[in-house]
């Protein structure tokens, strides 16, 4: 399988890459990493890129790294769309001071506009 | 964060401990939550209905929801609760934030939902925070509640993000 992970640089996108490069290596599925701007998180694309190449190292994976300007969702939907990705990864929110779980935007957007199958990591 | 709190200030309200009688005839207790409720407060928890849950709380199972308490009792949080004949049918919570501003939940046991209970609760958790000094308070509900959102108006939160997925509102309880 073809998975498309975006990454953005909260840290549930990182839990997700984690998570993702676990089951990619055991199941031999080929991974793509999408940074992309997320409003939300303070990190910048430089250091999510350094991150990313770290976890990919620890892991010993080989995925490619592509860097995405523009709105993050759209962005990620289309490329999903153009190059055929049989699914989208993101991090499936952080949580409250209480618990609760928070929805990033950029997985709300995805997951109410993809024609792609979307998994979300808790 | 960009959050905007309204500058009207909601209440006052008055602090527990209170009795009141529900809409339902029966009569309700509320007080601070000290340690001693803990092991209630669990019991009502694990009695609650999983349709009820919001955004992942409260968790299921004993385990997770005797971790969840705990957590929620880190720090300085204000929380009050809710006994008839001595159970605990009802629970809210203020836990701070990163900024100093005081996340807020509240769940009441379905049974006893639609009979006041929630009113007299949220008031009493507001008074409970206005006297532990907390200034400022946010919740997220969410968009489909109406009940509950126009309860959260009602006692003077307003609506501070309307671009997350799920509402968030909040209010003030002193300068």
């Amino acid at each position: 399988m073809d998975l498309l992970l975006g990454i953005g640089g909260s840290e549930d996108s990182f839990r997700a890459l984690e998570e993702t490069l676990e089951r990619a290596s055991e199941t031999g599925d080929s991974l793509t990493v999408a940074i992309v701007e997320n409003p939300e998180s303070e990190t910048d694309v430089e250091e999510i890129r350094g991150r990313v190449e770290a976890a990919l190292e620890a892991a010993s994976f080989d995925a490619e790294i592509r860097t995405l300007s523009g709105h993050p969702g759209s962005q990620l939907l289309e490329l999903a769309e153009r190059e055929g990705y049989d699914r989208i990864v993101l991090g499936g929110g952080e949580t409250s001071p209480l618990g609760k779980v928070e929805l990033g935007s950029i997985a709300e957007f995805v997951l109410l506009n993809a024609r792609t199958t979307v998994t979300l990591v808790r | 964060m960009s959050r905007e709190y309204p500058t009207e200030i909601a209440g006052p309200y008055e602090a527990p401990p209170r009795s009141f009688v529900d809409d339902e005839g029966r009569a309700i207790e509320l007080r601070r939550y000290g340690d001693d409720d803990f092991e209630d407060v669990v019991e009502m928890y694990l009695a609650f209905d999983p349709a009820d849950r919001a955004q992942g709380i409260p968790p299921t199972g004993e385990s997770d929801v005797r971790e969840w308490l705990d957590s929620l009792a880190d720090g300085d949080f204000v929380a009050v609760v809710a006994r008839r004949e001595g159970a605990v049918v009802g629970h809210a919570v203020l836990v701070p934030d990163r900024h100093g501003d005081f996340e807020l939940a509240i769940f009441v046991l379905r049974a006893y939902q639609q009979a006041g209970i929630g009113t007299e609760l949220l008031e009493a958790l507001l008074g409970a925070g206005r006297e532990a000094g907390v200034e400022r308070i946010w919740l997220t509900v969410e968009r489909w509640n109406a009940p509950a959102i126009a309860l959260y108006r009602k006692m003077g939160f307003e609506a501070s993000d309307t671009d997350s997925f799920e509402l968030e509102m909040a209010a003030r309880l002193a300068d």
